[in-house]
């Protein structure tokens, strides 16, 4: 092409690489816990449809399904904009690595495939399956989505801490040992928070939607319903988290000082460090701002040494292999938002606990309801805060100690634009996912539009009298923009 | 044969199937693009949108089980093909988004002028996706991606004779597969004029696909060399065999015949992508970097194979069970759009 237009594009790369893979890894990641955890919230609700005769929870599991199938097929294909970005964004880093860091991603694949098949026949098989069998072709998809997410982070594990492979003279990667590249040292601990985590979230987001009807004044059997299994969920994921992350974040100390020290905004190695929340590094690299805990770092660290257990700081690595500063003020923030975040939920989540087995409600003060109402989004925070601990705190490496971010890039120029259309793009599909579950679910409080009948209808010719109650006939031509008034 | 072959006649499996299946996809979003105005074009979308439903993200996993395959098991090459054809493929990556997306919301609004907008946004990258794909094969097969990792020229590796006939040729085999598989699917609806009206456009459609192909030979004997003198000997048997199954699906569409066109235009298209692959053996880029010298630690390579067995195990059985059950129309969507049998 004409040598202006070369001129134009000719802008570094990676930082724009490095902007695009966050930004859409940070929209994917919304989609994954929708993906895991409500196909499990609605087998839930469809289990104890079919087992108690209750038809608002077989509405609700239909419902559900209905939205989920919305939500796969976005998480579907913005995941399938992470895979080619793996090539586009990151060719150098996939030419050097690809033999052991794909193999994860091929028993994903075998994941993936299995919860597209199943989602598809849960999905579009309300009708005219048989109760029991729909229910139970269900359960793949729970499964499979067990297994993705732990391919998937067996993946960013390796990337952590990277084993089962030897690299020759010429740097090329030889003799691989693919069970020692999946079961990765990071992989166990990481997986199962990423799981608590999706179950945590996928719980209060579903959870939030139910409050803010109840919140609305809508009490009714179905709505309390769908938020009783949704809250529930979260709230037996959100305790276990604190646990789980906690284990987690004494591993990190073991294992990834460099991670730690950021996290915990570390400048130099000392005992007796203390825990402090919020703050940044100045320019001179010392701890500026921030309200202190004393000591209380190094006792979370190790409890047995308490304050005299020692934390690496900072200054004990090479400055081009560690965080820079502002990448150190990044990962301590977005922790100290983690933690914060995760404690109010396990906090909320206790209170609904206690409440629920003494007296077998919910917690009467409104104070909850507006609680759990936010719920969904601070979970959404939290995840994120999460993830970018992980992502930043690994800085400036792509594959920690073997190759840095840079090294791994693409060298095409034209990533900017690339990174400026997929933000348009992917702005308008979220905002008009956001507006069509809203449409759908408004549509539904108006009164209808489940489609022509109801589920399990008997197999063979469609009958056109039985539709039971709550589900209204639209013929194909009249668009519904009003309430329609046929509610039963 | 060594690991690195079985693992590229795996690849290639994968390329066959995302043809076959994805391929058909893509090709109702064509049909959806031709349709013409709302009014007129509301019943061919209906059934094409009826058809898809259900087993369109699965026909998609084939794409990533390819991209997969080709990175763990050829890293350098992929790091090539990405490097080289940046361009195209992120058109293809905007064009997934968008088409998903908005096919998944067009089946939710019920206003006509949101359906049309969605509807046009699906459609258009239905037509755009499988043109870069072919696009991406033909910069591939013409020898335009250099081995080592190394980026070729980013425009014109893509934007040449070879791969401008791969991007049309995968828009009409698209478009052929479609129009084959939609004839099916009007009848099982029992639309009679739907069946008619996809009949023609199949029969069209083949013809079409048939004379780009042989232009195509003849594009390739000037611009893809390695790959012609392949097509023309020891993937001529392939080639002759494409050429019959396709000719035989004209003659049943021809006469509305009910069964065979179906499957004799799946072996056209599965015959002639296996033609592509061997026609440029042993090379994974002509006529530089050979599939052995490609290949990743045998390891890695058997762990893929492991993975392969396995879903084949696992998800072929569930995939049948799919295809099965939506053949049987026991699975519907639930929903306002789908179309009503004509009586």
């Amino acid at each position: 092409m004409t040598a202006g237009l070369v001129h134009v594009l000719a802008v570094d790369p990676v930082p724009w690489a490095r902007s695009q893979m966050a930004f859409t890894l940070a929209v994917h990641i919304i989609l994954v816990p929708l993906g895991v955890a409500w196909a499990f919230m609605a087998l839930v609700a469809n289990h104890r449809g079919i087992k108690k005769n209750d038809p608002d929870a077989i509405l609700l599991a239909q419902r559900w399904s209905k939205c989920m199938a919305v939500t796969f097929a976005v998480g579907a294909v913005t995941g399938t904009v992470l895979t080619f970005e793996f090539g586009l964004l990151w060719p150098n880093f996939m030419g050097r690595f690809g033999g052991a860091f794909g193999i994860p991603f091929a028993v994903e694949g075998l994941f993936f495939f299995t919860e597209a098949i199943f989602i598809a026949i849960y999905i579009y098989g309300w009708k005219r399956l048989k109760p029991w069998p729909h229910f139970w072709t269900g359960v793949p998809i729970v499964i499979a989505g067990i297994g993705g997410t732990a391919s998937v982070v067996a993946a960013n594990g390796w990337m952590n801490e990277p084993s089962g492979f030897t690299l020759n003279s010429a740097g090329k990667v030889v003799d691989v040992d693919p069970i020692a590249v999946i079961f990765n040292k990071a992989m166990p601990l990481e997986t199962l928070h990423m799981l608590v985590a999706a179950y945590l979230v996928g719980g209060f987001i579903i959870a939030s939607v139910y409050a803010v009807a109840m919140l609305r004044g809508r009490r009714d059997h179905y709505t309390r319903l769908g938020f009783l299994i949704a809250f529930t969920v979260a709230a037996i994921a959100a305790p276990v988290q604190m646990l789980v992350g906690d284990e987690m974040a004494r591993w990190v100390y073991n294992n990834e000082p460099t991670k730690f020290a950021a996290i915990e905004m570390v400048p130099k190695t000392s005992t007796d460090v203390p825990e402090t929340l919020f703050g940044h590094l100045n320019a001179k690299g010392q701890v500026e701002g921030g309200f202190k805990i004393p000591g209380l770092a190094s006792i979370l660290s190790d409890p047995a040494d308490g304050t005299s257990t020692q934390v690496q700081g900072l200054d004990s690595f090479p400055k081009g292999s560690r965080p820079t500063n502002a990448e150190v003020d990044v990962v301590h923030l977005a922790w100290d938002v983690m933690i914060g975040l995760g404690t109010l939920l396990a906090l909320l989540s206790v209170w609904f606990g206690v409440v629920w087995l003494f007296r077998r409600d919910l917690p009467k003060p409104k104070l909850f309801l507006w609680l759990a109402a936010a719920a969904g989004v601070l979970s959404v925070a939290a995840l994120e805060a999460g993830w970018t601990v992980t992502e930043v705190g690994r800085q400036p490496w792509i594959v920690f100690d073997y190759m840095k971010v840079k090294a791994g890039a693409t060298t095409n120029h034209g990533v900017w634009l690339t990174f400026l259309v997929i933000v348009g793009l992917y702005a308008g599909v979220m905002v008009t996912l956001a507006i069509i579950l809203r449409k759908m679910a408004r549509d539904w409080r108006n009164g209808g539009d489940d489609g022509p009948s109801g589920p399990y209808e008997p197999r063979g010719p469609r009958p056109i009298e039985d539709a039971p109650e709550r589900h209204v006939d639209v013929p194909v031509e009249v668009p519904v923009e009003g309430p329609v008034e046929v509610e039963a | 044969m060594n690991w690195a072959d079985v693992v590229a006649v795996i690849l290639m499996v994968g390329i066959i199937a995302y043809a076959l299946f994805g391929g058909a996809d893509f090709g109702a979003g064509f049909w959806d693009l031709v349709a013409g105005g709302a009014e007129r074009g509301r019943r061919p979308r209906a059934v094409a949108q009826h058809a898809i439903g259900p087993v369109w993200e699965a026909n998609h996993v084939w794409l990533i089980f390819c991209l997969v395959v080709l990175w763990t098991a050829f890293s350098e090459a992929f790091q090539s093909i990405t490097l080289t054809l940046f361009v195209p493929l992120s058109l293809a990556a905007l064009g997934i988004v968008l088409r998903g997306s908005s096919f998944a919301f067009r089946k939710e609004v019920q206003r006509t002028s949101s359906q049309r907008n969605f509807g046009a946004a699906f459609a258009s990258s239905s037509v755009l996706v499988p043109f870069c794909m072919g696009a991406v094969a033909g910069a591939i097969a013409s020898g335009r991606v250099p081995s080592g990792g190394q980026a070729g020229d980013p425009w014109a590796s893509w934007l040449n004779a070879t791969s401008i006939l791969g991007g049309v040729l995968a828009v009409a085999v698209c478009a052929y597969l479609a129009a084959v598989y939609l004839v099916w699917d009007a009848r099982r609806i029992g639309d009679e004029e739907m069946v008619e009206y996809f009949r023609q456009r199949a029969v069209g459609a083949a013809i079409a696909t048939g004379v780009i192909a042989s232009i195509g030979i003849v594009v390739l004997h000037d611009d893809a060399r390695y790959v012609f003198d392949g097509l023309t000997s020891r993937a001529l048997p392939l080639v002759i065999l494409s050429a019959i199954c396709g000719l035989g699906s004209i003659v049943l569409l021809h006469r509305d015949a009910h069964r065979g066109a179906r499957l004799l235009a799946m072996g056209a298209v599965a015959t002639v992508v296996a033609g592509w692959g061997v026609a440029q053996w042993p090379y994974l880029l002509p006529t530089t970097l050979k599939v052995e010298a490609a290949a990743a630690p045998d390891a890695t390579l058997i762990s893929v194979v492991v993975v392969f067995l396995l879903a084949a195990v696992i998800c072929l059985p569930s995939l049948g069970l799919l295809y099965v059950l939506d053949q049987k129309s026991l699975l519907q969507a639930d929903e306002s759009a789908s179309p009503e049998p004509a009586s």
